[in-house]
């Protein structure tokens, strides 16, 4: 294994740093024939109103900015440095030539209400990439708009609420049917869009339990979110007959694309009876993650739902594409202006280089490494694999550390700040909630074998720990910018420290 | 195909090692992997997308899409309203791009995420020494959703079902308002202004309020440019009836404006994007959303927050995220907001920008913007055939221009026939103006750009039908 250690450079907040006001950047100037006419700002500006001392930022030099949070990223850990296996979150990937393409001045110097005439070139790759995405989904049409995969849910929802209130059945339709495995986005979106949650459990083999859904299902269904494959990586095979009860409820089918990359080029949502499936690009489509954002969360919708998505549509008329906004049925807006256009951008060129093919590639390299850390693990011996170990997982598998926890006191949380260590970081950790001591565990197919195994040989090791010296994982991690928080203290109302103002006024060098 | 596919970005497609991770999982087939899906549903044709692509050829292909665009480089452009263009520091790419920031994601293992952390950290904190409140969440997606998400939380805190909204609002935003609140029933109304000036008109807000008011939002700068003055009265008002005062600014103002905090904001958002973030066609954006130090509306807040804390051995400072109980992915259905993936990065390019610009950058870009506004003013109302700016009122960065006897949209045409992109046309959004224009000047508009806008603009009316 190799001997990690994450750069340590206890850098201070920069509020401590810059308390010398020096310059760290020099403003345009303002042409003096302006300031001769106009005077001083002053007089432009009732006092009443006027900011009266300057806002306390810091004061650094530019050189002093460059080494602070050049330290800061050195704190980081990121997908090129190694294995990201977060279940659910598609960590592959993000290819250099597409930062590159997605700087050019010809796209960040585009303002979104420029003359349409100005602004072709963004415009066919929005609306080319939409095609691309349905061809992808197999749904009808794409709105590009969503900023992130739980924003294309809630505009999901409201799509089944604008289509239920047509047919005037709002009022009845209230309740949106939701698996026990579900992502917690899943529930929220629905909430947000006004509907009740039922939650259905999953079976045996960890698919929804279908007979649960028919006693679920009534004349106030609204519709169902479904992940297929599911958090488990495991394909919901009685999909049609799923399917089938939903519609015949009079229900929508509503995709939720977190787990897409596992089917690309295999199997297309709407093909297995979908009505609206939300896509993260950042995800599927191989987009930095950026710490957490910026995404994008197109949603492909069926024929019948078109004339419901957010305005304005991109239009071709066969000479020149516009942006239309005369959609009467639409359900409005969501966000202002297109969408994360420059995310978009990324993943227009990410399908381009892979093509069909490539595409197909991904998604069935990223299933086979899956496979292949199932079997790898399983042989560790310290894992349980729950749910129908026989059956083949799709892009991620959970794995259960109960046995470890009942016997050793080693929990997840420890296992996988052990496994920082290690430098590589954890999977998704107590997701989903069906899986006790759960490790979820999504390769892709952006790492080769050798890293694959480094992973297993770490899980290895700490099960070994775990068992001849379980302080070593309960302790950790030491290998990291910092050793294991207090994340109690951390949201305690007494210690709560939310901005580098509250610290102070806590006054609390103590309480920190 | 005949050749096996293998591809630079998947190590593992090499057909060689395809075939020794089979054998050991014990398949003939990667398809046997598929096995449990039904036939039916296989797809049985190649999806008819391109075929793979080098990466010169995307990139020459990407160009000269591109290409075919026409920038604010290209040509003077005068649009603003709610994505506006300024010059972002080369420093802040350089820090944004640095991999081990663009490719990580939500620090959801803190130990080894500490440089996100502490950055957010610092964003969140810089955004409550701008807008004068106590806490920030770490980004929503971009004004507009925050505006929607403020009139839940005032909602959930108020038990109260209305929001007053001026009728200078941005109609995108107002739009996405709608679409927020509508499956919640919450009612939203429009207050409207003064003539002359533009300001919120305070009788008009004193009949619409109620004790069913859940909160009174303003923004500032307004919609349309000019500064709102009365944003204590305001709050008074709101307060007095038990409603939240939230207000919405464009941080970039707020180095000359005063923190809607020190008049009494309750919560305040924003559209982060003029600091440090490129226009892009209008997105990502970057959504600001804060509030005051008060557990109950804390709790209420929307989004990831991250907070200071220490180590469990106490020996070092160090950062998380905190209160996830209010979040999603632990609270399901009963959560504040189903957002998760937000605009970290661009929150990250906002705390660079303002650690470069400092206290006294901001105020000297605030006068540049300001004095360069009412200079295109000047100039403008030098103009026969126009009226600048409508309203009397102080303008920050934007403006209005009525043509009194032309169409905007005949102007505008004129205008880029010679290289010019004029503002945004308001003339069906507030048709009571009749045909009038919204400008947009910032630091980026030399004076000369100024001048040879005045100077077509006057030769364009000068010259009639022709």
């Amino acid at each position: 294994m190799t001997d990690f250690k994450q750069a340590r450079w206890n850098e201070p907040v920069i509020f401590e740093l810059g308390r010398n006001s020096r310059r760290g950047y020099i403003v345009p100037k303002i042409e003096n024939s302006i300031r001769q006419t106009l005077g001083d700002v002053q007089t432009l500006l009732p006092e009443k109103i006027r900011r009266q001392s300057p806002p306390e930022l810091p004061g650094l030099s530019e050189v002093e900015v460059v080494r602070h949070f050049t330290r800061l990223s050195q704190m980081n850990y990121c997908v090129d440095l190694g294995l990201y296996p977060l279940g659910s979150c598609t960590m592959k990937y993000n290819p250099k030539i597409n930062d590159l393409l997605a700087s050019l001045p010809s796209l960040t110097q585009l303002h979104p209400y420029q003359n349409e005439k100005n602004v072709q070139g963004t415009l066919e790759i929005l609306y080319d990439l939409g095609k691309w995405l349905a061809e992808i989904t197999g749904t009808y049409e794409i709105s590009l708009q969503p900023a992130a995969g739980a924003h294309g849910e809630f505009l999901g929802a409201l799509i089944m609420r604008a289509f239920h209130k047509l047919n005037g059945n709002l009022s009845n339709r209230t309740e949106f049917i939701i698996p026990d495995s579900a992502h917690g986005t899943n529930p929220a979106s629905a909430t947000m869009a006004g509907f009740n949650v039922i939650i259905v459990p999953s079976d045996k083999s960890g698919c929804i339990d279908i007979e649960a859904l028919k006693t679920a299902v009534s004349n106030r269904t609204a519709g169902l979110m479904l992940t297929n494959p599911n958090t488990l990586g495991i394909f919901e095979e009685n999909i049609e007959e799923i399917a089938d009860i939903i519609h015949d409820a009079g229900g929508l089918l509503y995709y939720d694309g977190a787990n897409l990359n596992a089917i690309l080029g295999k199997v297309r949502p709407g093909a297995m009876g979908f009505d609206i499936v939300h896509i993260n690009i950042h995800k599927t489509f191989g987009t930095p993650h950026g710490g957490g954002g910026p995404g994008a969360g197109p949603i492909g919708v069926s024929e019948e739902l078109e004339k419901f998505l957010p305005v304005p549509r991109i239009v071709f008329d066969g000479e020149s594409y516009h942006l239309d906004y005369d959609r009467p049925s639409s359900i409005g807006k969501v966000r202002s202006f297109y969408g994360n256009v420059a995310v978009l951008l990324r993943a227009y060129a990410y399908i381009l280089s892979l093509g069909a093919e490539g595409l197909k590639e991904a998604a069935e390299v990223s299933v086979l490494n899956a496979n292949y850390l199932v079997k790898k693990m399983e042989g560790i011996g310290a894992y349980e694999l729950p749910y129908d170990a026989k059956r083949p997982r799709k892009h991620e598998c959970v794995f259960s550390a109960k046995p470890l926890q009942k016997r050793k006191g080693v929990r997840v949380i420890d296992i996988s700040k052990r496994l920082l260590d290690y430098g590589i970081h954890a999977p998704t950790t107590y997701f989903p909630l069906i899986v006790e001591e759960a490790l979820m565990i999504e390769p892709t197919e952006s790492f080769e074998r050798e890293e694959l195994d480094r992973f297993v040989e770490a899980m290895r090791k700490i099960a070994e720990e775990a068992e001849v010296n379980p302080d070593i994982v309960l302790r950790a991690p030491r290998n990291t910018a910092v050793t294991r928080l207090d994340e109690a203290k951390a949201s305690h109302p007494r210690t709560m420290a939310l901005s580098w103002k509250m610290y102070k006024k806590k006054g609390s060098q103590k309480a920190l | 195909m005949a050749e096996p596919y293998t591809h630079p970005y998947i190590p593992n497609s090499k057909p060689e090692i395809k075939k020794a991770m089979m054998e050991e999982i014990g398949i003939e087939n990667i398809d046997e992997l598929y096995s449990d899906i039904p036939k039916r549903f296989m797809l049985k044709h190649r999806l008819n997308l391109p075929s793979p692509t080098s990466e010169y050829e995307v990139r020459r292909h990407v160009e000269s899409l591109l290409a075919k665009n026409k920038t604010c480089q290209d040509m003077p452009v005068f649009l603003g309203a709610g994505c506006w263009p300024h010059y972002v520091p080369a420093v802040v790419d350089n820090i944004v791009q640095r991999t081990e920031l663009l490719t990580s994601y939500t620090p959801y293992q803190p130990e080894i995420s500490q440089g996100m952390l502490q950055l957010l950290f610092e964003y969140q904190s810089m955004i409550c020494e701008l807008t004068g409140m106590d806490v920030a969440n770490s980004s929503l997606y971009d004004w507009a959703s925050a505006l929607g998400e403020a009139a839940r939380m005032a909602m959930r805190i108020t038990g109260r079902r209305e929001i007053l909204v001026p009728k200078v609002i941005h109609p995108e935003r107002y739009a996405t308002l709608e679409t927020y609140i509508e499956p919640i029933g919450i009612d939203v109304q429009k207050v409207g202004y003064e003539r002359t000036t533009g300001q919120l008109n305070l009788e008009d807000l004193e009949t619409k309020i109620s004790d069913k008011t859940a909160g009174i939002y303003i923004e500032n700068p307004s919609y349309l440019g000019f500064v709102e003055t009365k944003g204590e009265e305001v709050a008074e008002i709101a307060h007095n009836r038990g409603a939240l005062f939230i207000v919405g600014v464009d941080p970039i103002s707020l180095g000359v404006l005063k923190a809607p905090g020190n008049y009494d904001a309750d919560i305040v958002i924003g559209e982060g994007q003029p600091l440090g973030n490129p226009m892009n066609f209008g997105g990502p954006l970057l959504g600001i959303f804060a509030c005051r130090d008060d557990m109950s509306m804390i709790r209420q807040m929307p989004g990831r927050i991250i907070g200071m804390t220490t180590t469990r051995d106490g020996s070092s400072k160090g950062f998380c995220m905190v209160l996830q109980t209010r979040e999603q992915h632990i609270r399901r259905q009963k959560a504040t907001s189903n957002i998760c993936t937000n605009e970290s990065l661009c929150a990250a390019a906002s705390a660079v920008y303002l650690a470069l610009l400092g206290p006294n950058g901001l105020k000297e870009l605030g006068e540049t913007i300001m004095l360069k506004t009412h200079y295109a003013i000047k100039r403008l109302s030098e103009i026969e055939g126009i009226s600048t700016p409508v309203f009397q009122s102080p303008h920050f960065q934007e403006f209005t221009i009525n043509f009194a006897k032309w169409r905007i949209s005949d102007v505008h045409e004129r205008l880029l026939k010679r290289n010019v992109q004029g503002g945004k046309d308001i003339s069906k959004e507030f048709p009571e103006l009749g045909e009038t224009a919204l400008y947009c000047v910032t630091e980026v508009h030399s004076k000369k750009d100024i001048d040879e806008l005045a100077d077509i603009l006057k030769e364009v009316l000068r010259r009639g039908e022709n």
